[in-house]
C-alpha cells in the first residue's frame, strides 16, 4: 500500500503551482520547485502503473498472514498492531519476506533510484 | 537597492548596532535571509569595518516563540563558546544580542567559508581530499563537544539519554497515527536493544550531519546549528551521522557517505574520547533511521491539513518508505554479514 499523500492528493499541488508559481514568480526557488513538480508526475505515473498489481499481491499475502479478510488499511493497521503487541515477530514464516516484498513495491514507486532500494534489488535477484 | 528599503526592521536595528560596534564605521552591507530553522531565523549580512569587510551570520528569534525541544539561542551561542574553548571548529560568536539592540533574541557569529550541499562535497573533484579526512575530523570534533565540562553548561539544557530520546520516538509514532509495520517492528528492535542511560550525561549536539557540517578542501571547517543540543549519550552524535538517510547515495560509506565507521571511533579515541561502543552507536543509527522516516511521515499531515499544500511537502511524505528499507537492513537483513560493516 502506498503511503500518503497518494498521487491523486498530490496532482492538484501540481496543478496550482503552474497556474498561480510559475507564471507569476520567476525566482530560482520556483526553478527548484519545477523539479520537485516533474519527480512528482514521474511519482504518480509509476503509481498509476504499478501499485495496482503491488497493492492485490500485498492484500494476498495479508490475508494469508492474519488469517482473515479486509481491506489494505484495515489488515496493514492490524499488522502493525500485532507486530507492536509482539504477537508476530521475526520467527513469524513469511513476515520478513512479506515486509521487503511491501517496502520494495513503496519504493518503486516513490524513488526507484535510492541507493539501499537498488542494492537490495540485486540481493532478492 | 539599500538593505534598509528590503528588510527595514531588522536592517535599521542593526546598521545602529554596526555604528555601535565599530565607532562610527561598521555600515551594514549585503543582507539577506538564508534558509532556517522552524522556530528561528538565519541572516547573512557584512559589516564594514577599518579592516575591510567582515562577513557575518545573524541567528535570531524575532518573537518569543521556541520549540519546547530546541535549546534556545542564548544557550547555544554558549555552547559555541565552550566548543571553541576545547579547540572544536566552529563558527566564532561575535555578538550576543541584548533587548536595547532591537533585533530580537539571539546571536551574531562569523561566516565561515566552505560548502554544506552534500551532493558537492560527495562528488566534486574540490572536495577529494577533504572526503578523505571528514571522518577523521567528525570523529576528533564530537569527541572535544563530547568532553565540555556539563558542570559549565547551561542549566537549561535539557536532559534526554536514550530512555527518554525513544519515549519521545513511541509517543511521535503514536501521534502521527498512520500505522506501518516496518516502523512498529524497529520500535520494538529500539526496546529490545536499548541500552542502559549512561552515569554521566555528555553534551550531545544532536544534529551532526550534512547540511550542518561546513566543509572546505580541507576538511570540517565549521558545526553549525546547535538548536537541538541537549544532555545525553554521546554516542547518538556518532550513531546520526552514520544513518543511511544521510549518505546521499554513497551507502558503502556509512559515516556521511564518505567515511568508515572505524575512522570515526578510532578518530573519537585518538583525541581523548571514551572508548567507542559500537553496539550502542548501532542502536542510535536504528534509532536515527526511525526518527527521520517518522518526520517524513508526519508530513503527510501537514500538507493534507493544508499548513503547507507545496508539492515538495508531499514528496518528502513520499520519502518515508526510504526508511523502511534501511530499517530492515538493520534489524531483518537479506544477508547475515551486511556489507557496510565497516
Amino acid at each position: 500500500m502506498q503511503d500518503d499523500p497518494r498521487a491523486a492528493e498530490i496532482l492538484p499541488a501540481i496543478a496550482t503551482f503552474l497556474r498561480e508559481t510559475v507564471t507569476t514568480d520567476h525566482s530560482a526557488h520556483t526553478l527548484f520547485q519545477a523539479r520537485v513538480a516533474a519527480n512528482a508526475c514521474d511519482l504518480a505515473a509509476r503509481e498509476a502503473q504499478l501499485a495496482p498489481a503491488s497493492d492485490a499481491a500485498e492484500l494476498e499475502r495479508l490475508e494469508a498472514l492474519l488469517g482473515r479478510s479486509g481491506t489494505l488499511a484495515e489488515l496493514n493497521a492490524e499488522l502493525a498492531a500485532r507486530i507492536a503487541d509482539g504477537s508476530l515477530t521475526l520467527e513469524t514464516p513469511e513476515l520478513k519476506a512479506h515486509l521487503w516484498a511491501t517496502s520494495m513495491a513503496k519504493l518503486a514507486v516513490d524513488q526507484p533510484s535510492y541507493a539501499s532500494y537498488r542494492r537490495a534489488l540485486k540481493r532478492l535477484g | 537597492m539599500t538593505e534598509a528599503s528590503l528588510h527595514p526592521a531588522l536592517a535599521d536595528p542593526l546598521a545602529a548596532l554596526g555604528r555601535r560596534l565599530f565607532h562610527g564605521t561598521g555600515e551594514l552591507h549585503g543582507l539577506r535571509r538564508l534558509s532556517g530553522g522552524a522556530s528561528q531565523e538565519t541572516w547573512a549580512f557584512s559589516f564594514h569595518t577599518p579592516k575591510g569587510l567582515r562577513p557575518l551570520i545573524l541567528r535570531r528569534k524575532p518573537h518569543d516563540r521556541q520549540s519546547e525541544l530546541a535549546a534556545g539561542l542564548e544557550t547555544e551561542a554558549v555552547l559555541l563558546k565552550l566548543a571553541a574553548e576545547m579547540g572544536a571548529r566552529v563558527p566564532p560568536v561575535f555578538y550576543v544580542l541584548t533587548p536595547e539592540d532591537g533585533c530580537g533574541t539571539g546571536f551574531i557569529m562569523d561566516r565561515l567559508e566552505g560548502e554544506t550541499i552534500p551532493r558537492k562535497i560527495l562528488r566534486d573533484a574540490e572536495f577529494a581530499h577533504a572526503r578523505e579526512v571528514l571522518a577523521r575530523d567528525c570523529g576528533e570534533a564530537l569527541s572535544l563537544i563530547h568532553r565540555i565540562d556539563t558542570a559549565r553548561l547551561p542549566k537549561t539544557l535539557r536532559a534526554a539519554p536514550g530512555s527518554v530520546r525513544l519515549a519521545e520516538l513511541e509517543r511521535t509514532y503514536a501521534t502521527i497515527n498512520r500505522p506501518n509495520p516496518v516502523f512498529a517492528l524497529a520500535l520494538r528492535w529500539l526496546e529490545a536493544h536499548r541500552p542502559p542511560d549512561p552515569a554521566h550525561l555528555a553534551l550531545v549536539h544532536g544534529d551532526f550531519r550534512h547540511g550542518n557540517l561546513m566543509i572546505g578542501p580541507a576538511g570540517l571547517v565549521g558545526v553549525l546549528d546547535w538548536e537541538l543540543a541537549h544532555l545525553g549519550d554521546p554516542m547518538e552524535d556518532l550513531g546520526w551521522i552514520c544513518v543511511p538517510s544521510w549518505r546521499f547515495g554513497g551507502i558503502e560509506k556509512p559515516v556521511g557517505g564518505f567515511g568508515e565507521r572505524r575512522q570515526l571511533f578510532a578518530a573519537y579515541e585518538t583525541a581523548g574520547g571514551a572508548p567507542v561502543d559500537p553496539f550502542r552507536v548501532r542502536f542510535w543509527e536504528v534509532f536515527g533511521a526511525l526518527q527521520w522516516g517518522l518526520m517524513c511521515a508526519g508530513m503527510a499531515e501537514v500538507y493534507r491539513s493544508g499548513t503547507d499544500a507545496s508539492v515538495e511537502r508531499a514528496m518528502i511524505a513520499r520519502r518515508a518508505s526510504e526508511v523502511e528499507i534501511d530499517l530492515l537492513d538493520y534489524i531483518a537483513p537479506l544477508v547475515h554479514e551486511a556489507d557496510d560493516a565497516g
